[in-house]
């Protein structure tokens, strides 16, 4: 179990709750479980959102794993100059 | 295709930074501990929705352990040019507002602004103002170093003020792929997509060759083109030695593995008894003791009866590029009657994670500071009631030269990145975020009259100077 939270931007897509508890192993089984929860979180999850897992931020990688009582945030994808 | 354009039509179509207007609040006990602290960021997208007031919101108070933070970011769509990328995007507005204010908070309290900075600096285990929790972060550190520089003791003269600030940026890493060929009279090449923009190739070259123990003149790293490797993300978000870096360690030591092979192949003993060391493999084991070790050149001159050519190469995804901060301090000397001001020292500290090419960090420390000191006394793109661009040209939409600038000086500090397998953290754009508002606070200690627009050209000084007389 992992609990997940959302920034503010984000937070619009998923009636304004801040936190959700998920069981997830991989961010791409993240992803399937808010999408299916969150239609409107659907597109946003396909190229605008980067996960945080404790502290680490992944941008691309949905194979990479979540470990149980993980901190997860999920804030908006960062681009550079 | 090409397109070829010219200068006024780049300065007309391609797109400025935002023009960006910012409120802050902050909130502190007597000791200077910050309890709340509030934004609102207003950025200037141009027609089309974008996401500058997102990260302005974001980067605003990422420097510091705070409580309670709220930033709201608006993406106000004007009838203007469209706004693009500019190194380090939406976070240097954001930061002459905050670093500005925490100037304003330590003057109310009667404490140094430095040690405001350090009191509520950041460290690991902090909840960054945007959400998730830190890892190691440079900002205490960049403090401490500023706060014991030589440049913090030095004596000011008449009509010169000193400021100091902070600044951070996320950098990320992206998709990237790498080729490692090693040619018949042992050259090493690589090739990399991630575009050179600040010395990456040099960089490259000296981990290509710690990883295969071979000298760097050995090692030529080249940039390929799309027909050339795999997708690769564009070089943006401080990624070119993080991403290109971490997939060239892993290119040469599958190389490694190749020639390895060969080596075992070359003198009849099995792979697993060859250990590569200093450019050679070496036979291990007392039965194969009096070997000679064989060269990477050698090594590659037998390829083609080994096995053929021998390369390296790697896919990967470079998450967790390591976020950056920097403290930077910056002495300036304004003329009264004029108004003109220039920067007379200047010194960056910044947290490389681990310095590559320490001259190319320098320089990305240097360029960063630089570009934003024209942004801060004389860069802005100017409109006429008409809506359109009066100044599209160089002649007067001025950038800093050689003469305006003091030798920049820079200090590298290295608080290793966890996630890349050298250290290494983005270094390109942090070294933009922090001189708007340093050099704001050096023209306000130095005219006595807060600065709270840039560029603080000559004209807004003595308009500034005028309204408090």
């Amino acid at each position: 179990m992992v609990i997940v939270r959302f920034s503010g931007s984000i937070r619009s897509a998923v009636d304004d709750i801040e936190s959700l508890n998920f069981e997830a192993d991989t961010i791409h089984q993240l992803f399937y479980k808010l999408a299916l929860q969150y239609p409107k979180l659907e597109s946003l999850l396909q190229e605008d959102i980067a996960v945080a897992i404790n502290g680490e931020i992944y941008r691309d990688n949905w194979d990479t794993k979540i470990p149980p009582g993980a901190e997860v945030f999920l804030l908006p994808r960062i681009q550079g100059g | 295709m090409k397109m070829v354009m010219s200068r006024e039509e780049v300065f007309r179509a391609t797109g400025p930074t935002s023009s960006t207007s910012v409120d802050v609040k902050l909130g502190a006990k007597k000791d200077g501990t910050i309890t709340a602290a509030h934004a609102v960021l207003r950025y200037h997208n141009g027609a089309f929705p974008g996401f500058w007031g997102m990260l302005g919101a974001m980067t605003s108070f990422a420097c510091y352990d705070i409580k309670n933070v709220k930033s709201i970011g608006y993406d106000v769509l004007v009838n203007r040019p469209k706004v693009a990328a500019y190194r380090a995007p939406s976070a240097p507005m954001a930061a002459f507002a905050v670093e500005s204010s925490m100037d304003l908070m330590a003057e109310k309290l009667g404490i140094k602004p430095i040690d405001l900075r350090i009191k509520n600096a950041a460290k690991e285990g902090s909840k960054a103002s945007y959400g998730p929790t830190y890892g190691p972060i440079g900002i205490g550190p960049t403090l401490d170093a500023a706060k014991n520089h030589p440049h913090m003791r030095a004596k000011l003269k008449k009509n010169q003020g000193r400021g100091m600030a902070c600044g951070f940026w996320f950098n990320f890493g992206g998709q990237t792929c790498v080729d490692l060929n090693i040619g018949s009279d042992g050259s090493v090449n690589l090739i990399v997509g991630t575009v050179d923009v600040g010395g990456s190739r040099a960089s490259l070259s000296l981990i290509v060759a710690e990883e295969l123990g071979i000298s760097y003149d050995q090692v030529k790293t080249n940039i390929g083109d799309t027909a050339s490797l795999g997708h690769n993300d564009m070089t943006d978000g401080s990624r070119g030695t993080f991403s290109s870096g971490m997939a060239a360690i892993f290119a040469a030591r599958d190389a490694i593995n190749v020639l390895k092979e060969r080596a075992a192949k070359m003198m009849d003993v099995p792979v697993e008894d060859i250990k590569w060391e200093n450019g050679q493999a070496n036979a291990t084991g007392k039965a194969h003791s009096n070997m000679a070790p064989l060269t990477l050149k050698e090594i590659a001159a037998a390829a083609a009866k080994t096995g053929g050519p021998i390369a390296g190469h790697k896919e990967v995804v470079a998450d967790n590029a390591g976020v950056s901060f920097a403290s930077h301090i910056c002495d300036v000397e304004v003329d009264p009657e004029t108004g003109s001001t220039r920067v007379i020292r200047y010194t960056v500290i910044q947290d490389a994670g681990k310095a590559i090419h320490p001259d190319y960090v320098e320089g990305q420390f240097q360029g960063g500071a630089a570009q934003g000191i024209g942004w801060a006394l004389n860069e802005e793109s100017i409109y006429g009631a008409d809506g359109r661009l009066q100044n599209p040209g160089f002649l007067d939409y001025r950038i800093p030269v050689c003469s305006d600038l003091p030798f920049i000086d820079t200090q590298i500090l290295e608080i290793p990145n966890p996630n890349h397998p050298y250290g290494v953290r983005g270094v390109g754009e942090t070294s933009i975020v922090p001189p708007l508002a340093a050099i704001g606070n050096a023209v306000s200690n130095a005219v006595g009259v807060r600065m709270n627009h840039v560029p603080m050209s000559p004209i807004r000084i003595l308009k500034a100077l005028e309204d408090a007389s």
